[in-house]
């Protein structure tokens, strides 16, 4: 996917505009934030599940060479084929290089951040391949020619007559009104591409050391229907996604849907191990399995492990207050919110995403909300700290707190200038004592009003404070 | 150098992987142990507990007394819903009388074109209300996708309280693990659009459920 993560501030401001945007975002607050409080609750020792799944992903990764090779025998052995990919370029290549083999004119796909990354439907398309998404909201996407502003619902940002109007003009039909209705001409449409398709790419929440299978969460079906019809699977996804045993799913299968969509759990969970069996009348003929690095193995070993045990249910998103305002799309790249602030950087460059790990107040809901406990503040403020110490960070910034230093380390000026500064700002104030617009500060009072400094200062207090004091004492 | 040396090598180097450190036979273990976490109780009768979850997913329930008389219970499932009266089943229910309660039965993977599918299930989980079901021959996953109702026939001694029991009887089977292990929990649904909950998304309109008492 285009990397448009250095026009943040700009797309935000665009977004905040956006009464449609600003409607929908609203309402993901309520589903989403609102299920995931009641699911939670429904789990009687939520914690200890929640500490758990933080392990499993934890100790995971601490093994993850081991975890990995584990997987690909137990994957190979029973009729898979492992590909590693370093690069997401190496995934694209591996994909077309299966289409040319196995004579694929058509791919079904369900959804796939990490083909996302990988921006495959376009490689694909360039090789001659015809790609079908097959996810409702982002076959709305790719007939919209739009990119997900939301990895779990990726079509949040837009509204019922939005696609209304697409799907009559790209269907050629009357135009229909009722969500139902839309649904069901979706289907009709997709129906015919499940069968006729040569290949299903999928994507995979989870592998599974112990067994090599791959594991979808869906609920619409187009999961099943992908790695069920076409005469060839191919999953796709980054290496951290492993898992020791079936067991740990079980774990992880009761925190996922309730982070993800406030739901118990999804409608289909899909494991898949191997090609068709022998007797088999229905499921692929060969299944491939591309296991992509792409920047996760420079997050290994470092600071920024923790983030690798994300499970990419959204809920850091979902309850952000920043993310809530904007939505997805201002973010720029694949992953937007809290997780998007921390991979972007990391996969993608410090220097190409520089607003993202300041696009937080730090507020901890993220932090709070994480499944399987990922410190997103901390991280963010790690990413900070590297810009500064890159020289990344803005120069009236970097001036400003420099000035900022110089002066604290000399209190008489230090006092003079603040005394002063008080001064001018309680001139400054209108009749209703407040400043509406900051010289130096104008995109902090954009938003709100700073209220004017009123009678005397701290120090000034202190001192007189002070002199009382000693007065009672003498 | 492959793809493959470059990414185990850099994950080594990364976590200062020292050879001869028992870390491989410490993994073949712990994966061995088939460990389970912390988990919620799954308290009272699996029955009731199932019925319930299952009903919170709009699975809707029937129950019968014994397999015979599944064909009369899902005749009259589909004459109430006011469904074609033709179906297709998995093979072991093909032996069923469904002739003289007027259903046309196909004991036949499930084609494009068919309305109603019956299968049985391997288990089933009273924690979250679902279904089970494997890949195999005989129990070809179609049958429980393609047709736009699917009726599940579940024996109550098949209902487990959680996954980790449903993993430990997979684990018994022969041909395990199969090509493909289908958790189904209530009709194909989609919320892409506006949020708003809608049935039928590219899977089954309907899931019913015949629950067989003996």
């Amino acid at each position: 996917m285009q990397l448009t993560s250095h026009q943040f501030k700009a797309r935000s401001r665009e977004k905040l505009a956006d009464a449609n945007l600003q409607g929908a975002l609203k309402k993901l607050q309520g589903n989403f934030v609102k299920g995931r409080a009641d699911r939670v609750a429904e789990l009687e020792n939520f914690p200890a599940i929640r500490d758990a799944a933080a392990a499993i992903r934890a100790r995971t990764l601490d093994h993850l060479d081991l975890y990995l090779e584990e997987f690909e025998r137990n994957a190979t052995a029973r009729g898979a084929v492992v590909h590693w990919a370093e690069t997401t370029a190496d995934v694209n290549r591996i994909v077309c290089e299966l289409a040319a083999k196995y004579d694929v004119k058509k791919v079904v796909k369900s959804k796939s951040m990490v083909s996302e990354e990988c921006a495959l439907n376009d490689a694909l398309e360039a090789a001659g391949v015809q790609v079908v998404e097959t996810d409702l909201g982002e076959y709305i996407l790719q007939l919209a020619k739009e990119a997900p502003s939301h990895i779990v619902a990726p079509v949040v940002h837009k509204s019922k007559d939005q696609v209304s109007d697409l799907f009559a003009e790209k269907h050629n039909l009357p135009r229909k009104t009722g969500i139902p209705e839309l649904c069901k001409e979706a289907r009709e449409q997709l129906r015919p591409h499940f069968a006729s398709a040569d290949m299903g790419i999928s994507g995979a929440n989870f592998i599974i050391a112990e067994t090599g299978s791959t594991l979808i969460v869906t609920n619409e079906g187009n999961g099943r229907m992908c790695t069920t019809l076409p005469r060839v699977h191919v999953a796709i996804t980054g290496i951290e996604k492993v898992v020791p045993t079936l067991e740990d799913i079980a774990t992880l299968m009761r925190l996922l849907p309730r982070h993800g969509t406030g739901q118990t759990i999804t409608n289909y969970i899909s494991v898949t191990t191997g090609a068709k069996r022998q007797d088999d009348t229905d499921g692929p003929e060969h299944f491939h399995i591309i296991l992509l690095d792409g920047g996760r193995t420079k997050l290994l070993g470092g600071e920024m492990q923790d983030m690798l045990r994300c499970i990419r249910c959204g809920a850091c998103m979902n309850h952000c207050p920043v993310y809530q305002s904007v939505g997805g799309h201002a973010y720029g790249w694949v992953y937007p919110g809290p997780m998007g602030s921390i991979l972007t950087p990391t996969y993608v460059g410090l220097e190409n995403a520089l607003d993202l790990p300041n696009a937080s107040t730090l507020c901890n809901q993220c932090g709070v909300v994480c499944p399987v406990k990922i410190p997103l503040p901390d991280l963010m403020r790690k990413l900070r700290e590297k810009q500064f110490a890159q020289g990344l960070k803005p120069r009236t910034e970097t001036w400003g707190l420099a000035l900022w230093r110089w002066t604290a380390q000399r209190p008489r000026i230090y006092a003079m200038l603040t005394q002063i500064a008080a001064r001018v700002l309680a001139v400054m104030g209108s009749s209703d004592k407040l400043i509406h617009n900051l010289p130096f500060g104008g995109g902090w009072t954009q938003g709100r009003d700073l209220p004017a400094p009123q009678g005397k200062t701290f120090r000034e207090l202190y001192k007189s404070a002070r002199l009382s004091e000693t007065q009672k004492l003498g | 150098m492959s793809s493959r040396e470059n990414i185990l090598g850099r994950i080594r180097a990364s976590l200062h992987r020292v050879d001869g450190d028992g870390a491989t036979a410490r993994v073949h273990a712990h994966i061995g142990a088939h460990g389970m976490s912390a988990r919620p109780s799954v308290v009272g009768d699996l029955t009731a507990g199932f019925r319930e979850k299952a009903l919170a997913l709009s699975t809707s329930i029937d129950e019968v007394v014994n397999i015979q008389s599944v064909p009369a219970a899902v005749a009259a499932y589909l004459s109430a819903n006011a469904l074609p009266m033709n179906a297709v089943c998995w093979q072991a229910l093909g032996v069923l009388d469904w002739a003289s309660h007027g259903v046309t039965m196909a004991a036949r993977p499930a084609r494009e074109s068919d309305k109603v599918g019956v299968t049985e299930v391997f288990c089933a989980i009273a924690e979250t209300g679902t279904l089970m079901t494997l890949s195999g021959a005989h129990t070809p996953p179609v049958t429980s996708l393609l047709p736009e109702t699917h009726i599940a026939v579940l024996r109550v001694s098949q209902i487990v309280p959680s996954m980790e029991e449903a993993w430990q009887r997979l684990r018994e089977t022969p041909d395990y693990p199969p090509r493909a292990v289908n958790f189904i929990s209530g009709p194909s649904r989609t919320a892409d659009i506006e949020q708003t909950l809608t049935f039928g998304a590219h899977g089954p309109y309907r899931v019913h459920v015949i629950l067989v008492n003996s």
